[in-house]
This record gives structure tokens, C-alpha cells and sequence, in this order.
């Protein structure tokens, strides 16, 4: 594209700005964070500067527990930042422009909301209202967590359970407070055609899965993106399949990891089915009311219509494996099924082995 | 000898910008506008002729005028200003007779533009956040409007197939928001309330109506093919428009919000064109890169659009609205254009 030079600078003054606002300390830091050898032009990542004022603010990552990690704080002006090309395309044509009254965009900008629709600030107001319940109802015990890496893309798949998964916010809170990077959990679009709930996981980091959005926030911003391979398969699945992972889809996490070039991170979660646990599923409501499953929850029996929303203290363990890299061309359009069908299906055994080690030395549900 | 260019639409907001533009460069040797009306704003030199979209003085304007460039801004995209048949009539029929007289034989013509709007992307669940210029469409269409962009486009396709020595541009532009332009969304904030539906905060973009020129104005005077979509940057929340916009939220109940909204559509509260009920859900997003590599610079983000709007809202609201300045009359612009009275050339 010939467009490497401007993009390389660029970034880095760009996002020394904006740290500058926040804290003149970060500044060195900021370039660290910023992907190297990025070519496109949506390479800024808007959450560059809460990542960097973790790093600098706690020195070594997961020192003393989650309290210790202040990282959103300085974030409300990270987020409006896209792209900047009444800025950044100045130089680097081939076309002759004759205009040289560059006037940069101001950007008036009165909320936080990125173009992914996620609001730090509301991310935060989650977080501060999950943290009790990731803590003392759930415990969440993490293993691993030093294998995700503190910058650059990566591609975190998890097995998924429970009638509404209390799997993802537990992966998503966890290392947000842990690393203070953000992950964008990439879920099923339909969620984006219920009233309040769309938008409310939008603010809170949701993202429709679709193979364009996964390739930009992996690829050109390089952030931590969650998927679920099983799809809906997993959390509507009933209590007798529990820990039995679902086929991996099409495959479709592996081509999209290849194609951003960026590692395959799995994470096994125990505890997750015991929290919300479904006897049997309503297959004509669920026609009806034109959702993918209706569950019946043991959690309805116990708690009556609250348990619609109420888990089960179930002990939460999550386990991060080893990154799988690939090792193939990015930027692709195309990669070989056999490939990727091999390579999910290998994926789907790793995490299999790991949930079946996990659950051989766990002694209770609710005590790990 | 320089460009000779044709605009289609001199009447409307667009055709009377593009050429006010297009008359401040030498290279441009002549400019002919066609409307079904007067022009609305003061032109120096360009050729007025009142036309509307019949094939065969389209043909005979080509062929007489020797125009080398076609730009066609004139494509209704406000569905609240006009009956679906007429939409048809200039949206469809119009491009068809204008492409057919650009594309017959022996013709002078070398480049075609033509603005669309990125209301063809429509709005569905299952859009990535950002469209490219190739991503396919999701949402069935259903309303009017974007059926017959849809088929403009179409249209556009074939002709650009059909005549591979033609240099063709499609500009497809988010909603416009700017000082002067009227749209339904503009409409909606001078009068402070703008309806939303129950539940939902969509991520919209704008292009700002400079921006909008001069995107014409580049591709034009660049000769540059080529499918682009032409947004600001970035995209914000519907519930920031309003507040930008100084404007209250309207919220409509998710279901068939439009038929809540037909009351008040019927006593002028709102506008609320049935195209906007699904942006109004799921938002839409143009990845612009493709045009900015072709060396335009945008001066509006999508908020900087809305401010804009905003600061030319304010005025309004403390002045008034002011009156237009310029009437067209017949016999004083003939007079300017062609009195050998008149000493041209002295003031550029």
C-alpha cells in the first residue's frame, strides 16, 4: 500500500495526545502499546491508553489482587477516537490535491461510546456492580492468566454454559481487572434485536460476531476479542450434556484468527453449567417468541420467576491454555477447510481434556 | 480545451453547491445545469436549462453541449418530500434516460458521476459494524426509497459495464447534516424532538454538507473511478445526536414504532420516513478508507457534522431564519451571461 511510514508515526502521535490529557507520566509508555507494522488506516486502537496506564501504574501485571488496579478511571477520553483522516490522510497520495486549508475535524464529542458501541463508563459502572458477585457469589479462581498477552490481538475462545452463560462477563471482568485490558465478548446478533438488552451489551463490550468486525478488532486495532465457538449450541444444551462441548461451528474462529493473524487463546470454565442448569427447553415458545432457545431452569424451581436472573453460588475455575498460533499467510479471503476443520477440531479436544482435568480435581460444585 | 460539465438537478441543494464549486475552476470551461425549477442560489456563469427527466432532450442536450462530465445529484433520498411514484419517476426513470443519452453511440461523454446514499447497506442485526463498499446487503429491502437506489445502482453497474471506456463514480453518502441542508433528521432537531425507538441507542454517521461538495468536487476533478462511501468519521450514539443537537428523545414503543409515529407525523411533530425505522434499531457504519486513500480529506467527523448543524441551528434560533437572497430571474441571468454589455472575466 506504500502507506507504511505516515501510519507508523502516526499512531504514536495520536495517542500521546490523547494520553497527554490524561496523564503526562503515561506518554512514555504509549508507544509500547501501539501495534507495530500496521498497514490500514483504522489502526488506532481507542483503548490504547487505559491499557498503558495499567502497565504503568501497577509495574508488574496481577500484583496483589484485582483492588490494586485502577485502570478506568483516566479511559472517558479514549473512547470517541476513531480513525482521525481529516489528520492522518495529509500526505502519502499519489493524486495531486491542490487544497492545503487543512482544518482538523474537532470531534464534540459528549459520550465515551466507541464505534463498537462499548462506553468505558459504563463498562466501569458494570464492573463495580458484577465485582461482588464475580467475588464472593462466583469466587472466580483464575489459572493462567499470565498466557494472555498485555498487548496485541488475540482470539480467546471459551466453552460456554448455563441458561444465560455466566461464563462470559466472569472471562471479560476478570481480565479486565486483572490485565486492564479491555475484551470485546463477540456474541450472536440476535442479541442486538431485543429492546434495552442490545443496547446495554453493546455499552458493556458486546460485539455482533461477524467475520468483518472480528478481523478489525483483532487485526487492525489488535484487542482482545472472546468468542464462543458452540454458539448457542453450549448454553442451551441441558443439564445431562453438561461439560460435553458442542461441535466448534464451521470452524469459523480458526479462519478468522488466521486471517487477523493473531494467537487462538482457549479458556476452559468450570462451574458455569452448575450455576444456571437447564431440565428442559420449551421448543415451541421458543418458536414463538422467536428466540433461539426457551429454557426452564432449575433456578425457576428454586427461586421462582427470580431465578430467571438468579444463579447458583456454583465456584467458578477458569483455566487459560496455551496460545495456538498458525502458521500460515494472514490477510487472506480464503484458507483450506480440511485445515481449519483439523486444526478446531484439535482445539476442541485440548479444551475438552482440560475441563475433564479440571473437573477430576474438583471435589464440590459449590467449594471447588 | 477544458471540462464541460453537465449537472442534473441544479434546482436542489446539491446540483446549485456543485456547480457554485464546480465555477471557481478554470479548468471547468462550461457548466449546464438541468432542473425542473429554478435554480435556488446565485451562479456566475452556469447554462441553466429547465428540463425534466424525458429521454430525448436529455440526448439532445449531450449531444449539442458536447458535455465530456455528467454529474447526477439529482437523486431524491428524502422519501418525505416526495409520493413513491414520483421517487420512482426521478430516481429510476431519470438515471435511465440520463445514462441512456450518455451512453449512445458516438458519444462526447468520458465520466459519469452519480451521488447515492448509503440508505442501499439498509440496517439489519447481522451488519458488521463497519460496510465496505463490496459488503453485501443483509436487511430485505422494503421501503421505496431504497429499492429504487438499489436499482439506480444497478443501473449504474451495467452502464459502467456496458461502456468500459467511461470513467464511473458512485458516491454512496450517510445522512447529511450541515448548516443549510434539510433532511428528515434535521427536520426533526430544529424542532426538538427526535424520535427514537424504546430500547435502542444505534451508532449513526453523518457527512457534513461541505463534505459532501467536495467529495463531488474531488472525484469529478480527479477523474476517479470507483464505488466510495462518504462519511465523517467515526460513529456516535442516536441519543448523543440529540443532545448535540439540543433536541429531546421521542422514544416510539419497538414494536411497529411507525404506526405510533403516523399520528404524529400527521400533525407535523415529526418526520420519521419508514427507511429511518431500522437505522433507528441497528445504526449503520461506512468504512470510508478507500476514498481517503484516493487523497480527499474529510473536514467533519460525524460529530463534527451534527455540531455543525447545531451551531447554524443556534443562529436560527436566535436571528431567525434567514431569507433566501437570491431570486433566478430569466431575463437578468441572460443578461449577465451573454449581453456583450458585460465585461466578463474582470472579477476571477
Amino acid at each position: 500500500m506504500g502507506r507504511v511510514t505516515p501510519d507508523a508515526v502516526e499512531p504514536t502521535r495520536t495517542a500521546s495526545r490523547r494520553a497527554g490529557a490524561i496523564e503526562v507520566g503515561l506518554v512514555v509508555e504509549e508507544p509500547a502499546t501501539v501495534p507495530p507494522g500496521s498497514t490500514s488506516p483504522g489502526t488506532v486502537s481507542p483503548e490504547s491508553a487505559p491499557s498503558a496506564t495499567v502497565s504503568a501504574g501497577t509495574g508488574a501485571p496481577d500484583a496483589g489482587g484485582p483492588e490494586s488496579v485502577v485502570p478506568d478511571d483516566a479511559s472517558p477520553d479514549a473512547g470517541p477516537s476513531d480513525e482521525e483522516p481529516a489528520v492522518r490522510s495529509s500526505s502519502t497520495l499519489p493524486v495531486a490535491v491542490t487544497r492545503s486549508d487543512e482544518v482538523p475535524a474537532d470531534d464534540p464529542r459528549r459520550s465515551d461510546v466507541d464505534e463498537w458501541g462499548r462506553s468505558e463508563h459504563i463498562r466501569s459502572i458494570v464492573r463495580k456492580v458484577y465485582d461482588p458477585m464475580y467475588r464472593h457469589w462466583f469466587r472466580v479462581e483464575w489459572e493462567g492468566l499470565e498466557k494472555i498477552p498485555m498487548s496485541g490481538g488475540a482470539l480467546l475462545i471459551a466453552n460456554h454454559a448455563g441458561a444465560i452463560p455466566s461464563d462470559a462477563p466472569a472471562i471479560m471482568h476478570g481480565i479486565e481487572e486483572e490485565l486492564g485490558r479491555p475484551v470485546y465478548g463477540m456474541a450472536d446478533y440476535f442479541f442486538r434485536t431485543i429492546p434495552v438488552v442490545g443496547t446495554m451489551w453493546s455499552r458493556a463490550g458486546g460485539v455482533a460476531a461477524h467475520p468483518d468486525n472480528a478481523y478489525r478488532l483483532l487485526h487492525e486495532q489488535q484487542q482482545l476479542a472472546l468468542v464462543f465457538p458452540e454458539g448457542t449450541k453450549g448454553p442451551s444444551k441441558s443439564y445431562a450434556d453438561r461439560y460435553r462441548l458442542r461441535r466448534f461451528g464451521r470452524g469459523g474462529f480458526v479462519e478468522i484468527a488466521m486471517r487477523s493473524g493473531v494467537p487462538v487463546i482457549p479458556i476452559a470454565v468450570v462451574g458455569a453449567e452448575e450455576s444456571m442448569p437447564i431440565l428442559f427447553r420449551l421448543n415451541g415458545l421458543a418458536k414463538a417468541l422467536k428466540v433461539p432457545y426457551f429454557p426452564v431452569t432449575a433456578n425457576t424451581l428454586v427461586f421462582g420467576p427470580l431465578g430467571a436472573l438468579t444463579y447458583f453460588p456454583a465456584k467458578i475455575k477458569i483455566r487459560v491454555l496455551d496460545p495456538i498460533t498458525f502458521d500460515v499467510e494472514e490477510g487472506l479471503e480464503r484458507y483450506s477447510k480440511s485445515r481449519i476443520m483439523d486444526e478446531a477440531e484439535r482445539i476442541r479436544a485440548q479444551l475438552q481434556d482440560a475441563l475433564h482435568d479440571m473437573l477430576r480435581q474438583r471435589r464440590s460444585v459449590w467449594f471447588g | 480545451m477544458g471540462r464541460r460539465v453537465l449537472i442534473t438537478g441544479l434546482d436542489t441543494f446539491w446540483g446549485g453547491r456543485m456547480a457554485q464549486a464546480l465555477e471557481t475552476d478554470p479548468t471547468v470551461e462550461m457548466i449546464l445545469g438541468l432542473g425542473t425549477r429554478e435554480p435556488k442560489v446565485p451562479l456566475e456563469r452556469t447554462e441553466f436549462v429547465r428540463a425534466d427527466q424525458t429521454y430525448s432532450i436529455l440526448n439532445r442536450i449531450v449531444r449539442a453541449t458536447q458535455v465530456d462530465t455528467i454529474v447526477h445529484t439529482f437523486l431524491e433520498t428524502n422519501s418525505t418530500q416526495v409520493s413513491s411514484r414520483l421517487l420512482h419517476e426521478i430516481n429510476v426513470i431519470g438515471t435511465l434516460n440520463l445514462l441512456a443519452a450518455a451512453g449512445s453511440p458516438g458519444t462526447p461523454v468520458q465520466h459519469v458521476v452519480v451521488k447515492s446514499s448509503t440508505h442501499v447497506y439498509g440496517a439489519s442485526e447481522k451488519d458488521p459494524t463497519w460496510f465496505r463498499e463490496q459488503t453485501r446487503r443483509n436487511a430485505p429491502v422494503r421501503t421505496q426509497l431504497e429499492r429504487s437506489l438499489i436499482e439506480v445502482e444497478s443501473l449504474v453497474r451495467d452502464f459502467a459495464e456496458d461502456n468500459p471506456h467511461l470513467t464511473v463514480t458512485v458516491l454512496r453518502f450517510a445522512n447529511v447534516l450541515g448548516s443549510d441542508i434539510v433532511t428528515p433528521i434535521s427536520a426533526d432537531l430544529r424542532r426538538r424532538l427526535l424520535p427514537c425507538i424504546a430500547g435502542f441507542d444505534p451508532l449513526v454517521q453523518f457527512v457534513e454538507e461541505d463534505d459532501v461538495v467536495r467529495s463531488l468536487e474531488h472525484v469529478t476533478r480527479h477523474r476517479i473511478p470507483g464505488l466510495f462511501n462518504v462519511a465523517g468519521a467515526g460513529k456516535l450514539p442516536w441519543s448523543e445526536v440529540a443532545s448535540l443537537g439540543g433536541a429531546f428523545l421521542l422514544p416510539l414503543p419497538p414494536f411497529n414504532p411507525r404506526s405510533f409515529a403516523r399520528p404524529l407525523i400527521r400533525l407535523g411533530l415529526v418526520q420519521f420516513p419508514a427507511e429511518m425505522e431500522s437505522l433507528l434499531r441497528y445504526g449503520r457504519g461506512v468504512d470510508t478508507s478507500r476514498l481517503i486513500e484516493t487523497g480527499f480529506t474529510y473536514r467533519y467527523s460525524s460529530a463534527g457534522a451534527v455540531e455543525s448543524f447545531a451551531r447554524a441551528n443556534n443562529l436560527r434560533r436566535a436571528v431567525g431564519a434567514h431569507e433566501p437572497g437570491y431570486r433566478y430571474e430569466q431575463d437578468v441571468e441572460q443578461f449577465f451571461r451573454h449581453s456583450p454589455a458585460v465585461v466578463r472575466g474582470i472579477d476571477g
